[in-house]
């Protein structure tokens, strides 16, 4: 067996007991990556310094200055998580040689837990797509089956932790950027409530939406990182005064009495057989655990994605009006003036897809549309929230797909933009709400690929979706299968 | 509503793009596609709802106004594509 097989938080008990030193860790995680370069989930390897730290770190265990339920741990990062001095991409060719000249608090913050960063991982460009496809560094490819997508937008973060090349990973989620990859990888993903996770350093997609959020193995895994991320930072102004941690310690393996609510908007058409069975699956798996599930009528539901794409396009538009090839990221060697130079950089250094929403977001925003189109959007967000806060009040958790399909296959997705935005619609509401929301697997399709379900809470209750996702892996074992070992 | 070229050519202008012919056509497309779409929000009746931006009570975040260091110049102007004497190097805006 090999020490990948581990959870990251019995990796860090082996550590501790001196089983296995830190370098040695290190370079096995290091070499996983590299042997997983055919599925192209980093766009950059940080093998000097990550053998530096490991050094640095295990000199700190040896003098018993460490005890962090995660130290000693290598993990990698999302590449729009600024890491000073370490290329920062965002999948772009824009930003492709761009170094940080700080450091991102969820970045610090894990270097001061002691773990070891040892890779930026590849995703859709600036965040936006479901399929890791528009990266300019090349698709990634789901270790599961590598004729298709990992989903997206931190396809990387999810494909590396499938692939047993991570313990733990970092990703990003606007949209669902971190559940759908989750679900289409096999693995378990959290999305904090919105504000719980400092966004300094993360590269802004739609300010109002984006949450950083790790991924891993183990519900139990995913609590540990969250205790390092979560926590208020002076620096975001959007930063709730919440303390950090006290997710680990406040994990329960019971769901008795847990009040779950299945929407019954969300089983409806276009969700797939496979799919709709494995999660209601889940939630019988639930009951018989002792959760009362019940089916409900949640509103709105068909207005979350235009809601969604108009907000998400808008604040994309607005955040991304930065790139103009003066300050930093891509300069064309030619241009004629001022203007030439905003055209020529912005339109080489973008793909198509930020392109598009660049300008989607251009026009909603533009004089004339704005109250039809972007203000209309957030009195619609009013009444998602509503409709969500309204469920809360009988529910303590919502049930329900993280996507409507299992993972598609590649090259399919991207000349029809409208239907790739439709796959987002069980995950984009949540993002609009600010609610916290975490996937984890609950079963596999006929053909051997990952299913999983999401569970959606109240705002500041990650602890409950945390504890219910744990007690389900203590009764299930859909979250132990790796790629390969699925009977089709 | 009806997607023109001159509605394209002008979010383009808006966004400091500049499309070539076939990414006119596409973006025509898609984006008509796409607007079309989300004009079903014109269904829902909102009268009286207040436009929601920040999902939690939180406002008007402040820190004290205390002068603290900034970062270094020369670490912000390490990515900088042009430069010279310490300024971003930028084509001539002023005649």
């Amino acid at each position: 067996m090999s020490i990948l097989d581990l959870s990251a938080l019995q990796l860090a008990k082996k550590l501790q007991a001196k089983e296995i030193s830190v370098p040695e860790a290190t370079g096995v995680m290091l070499k996983a990556l590299k042997n997983a370069a055919p599925l192209n989930v980093a766009v950059n390897l940080c093998e000097e310094q990550a053998l530096a730290r490991a050094q640095a770190v295990q000199k700190r265990l040896d003098a018993g200055e460490i005890s962090s339920p995660l130290a000693g741990v290598p993990m990698a990062i999302k590449d729009n998580i600024c890491t000073k001095g370490i290329p920062t991409t965002c999948g772009s060719k824009m930003l492709e040689n761009f170094r940080p000249p700080y450091e991102a608090t969820v970045a610090d913050k894990l270097t001061q837990a002691d773990t070891i960063l040892c890779a930026k991982l590849n995703m859709d460009e600036f965040a936006m797509g479901s399929t890791t496809e528009t990266s300019y560094f090349g698709q990634v490819k789901n270790p599961w089956d590598t004729s298709r997508v990992p989903g997206g937008s931190s396809g990387g973060s999810a494909a590396a932790v499938a692939a047993g090349a991570a313990w733990f990973t970092l990703g990003s989620d606007t949209g669902g950027s971190i559940r759908q990859p989750a679900s289409f990888c096999g693995v378990t993903g959290i999305k904090p409530t919105y504000g719980r996770v400092s966004r300094y350093g993360l590269v802004a997609y739609g300010s109002s939406l984006d949450q950083i959020g790790p991924l891993a193995r183990t519900a139990e895994d995913a609590a540990a990182v969250l205790d390092i991320i979560s926590g208020y930072d002076p620096a975001d102004s959007t930063s709730l005064n919440q303390p950090a941690g006290g997710f680990l310690a406040g994990l329960k393996d019971s769901v008795k009495g847990l009040k779950v609510g299945i929407p019954r908007e969300y089983f409806g058409e276009g969700l797939e057989e496979d799919v709709k069975a494995a999660v209601l699956g889940a939630a019988k798996k639930l009951e018989s655990m002792g959760a009362i599930v019940e089916e409900f009528s949640l509103p709105m539901t068909q207005y979350a994605i235009p809601t969604y794409y108009i907000i998400a396009s808008a604040e994309a538009s607005s955040n991304l009006s930065r790139y103009d090839g003066i300050k930093y990221g891509y300069r064309p060697d030619q241009s004629e003036d001022l203007l030439d130079l905003y055209l020529k950089a912005r339109s080489q250094g973008f793909g198509t897809e930020v392109k598009r929403r660049i300008m989607l977001g251009a026009f909603v925003l533009s004089s004339g549309y704005y109250d039809a189109y972007y203000k209309k959007a957030l009195q619609a967000k009013a009444l998602i929230k509503k409709a969500f806060d309204q469920s809360f009040e009988k529910y303590d958790v919502i049930l329900s797909p993280a996507a409507p399909t299992a993972a598609l296959k590649l090259g399919e997705s991207l000349d029809d933009p409208l239907k790739m935005y439709l796959g987002d619609i069980y995950t984009v509401s949540v993002n609009l709400a600010g609610l916290p929301a975490l996937v984890a697997p609950c079963g596999f399709t006929a053909g051997g690929l990952p299913i999983g379900m999401q569970l959606i809470g109240r705002p500041l209750e990650e602890g409950v979706l945390l504890s219910a996702a744990h007690a389900f892996q203590q009764a299930t074992d859909y979250h132990t299968k790796k790629p390969g070992e699925v009977a089709k | 509503m009806e997607i023109t070229d001159e509605l394209i050519m002008y979010v383009a202008a808006l966004a400091r793009l500049e499309l070539s012919s076939e990414e006119e056509k596409r973006a025509k497309k898609d984006l008509g596609d796409i607007i079309s779409y989300i004009n079903m929000l014109n269904e829902l009746d909102t009268s009286g709802i207040e436009p929601l931006s920040h999902t939690f009570d939180i406002k008007n975040v402040f820190r004290e106004d205390a002068v603290k260091p900034s970062a270094d110049r020369d670490s912000l102007l390490a990515n900088a594509p042009a430069k010279h004497e310490g300024c971003y190097k930028v084509p001539k805006t002023v005649e």
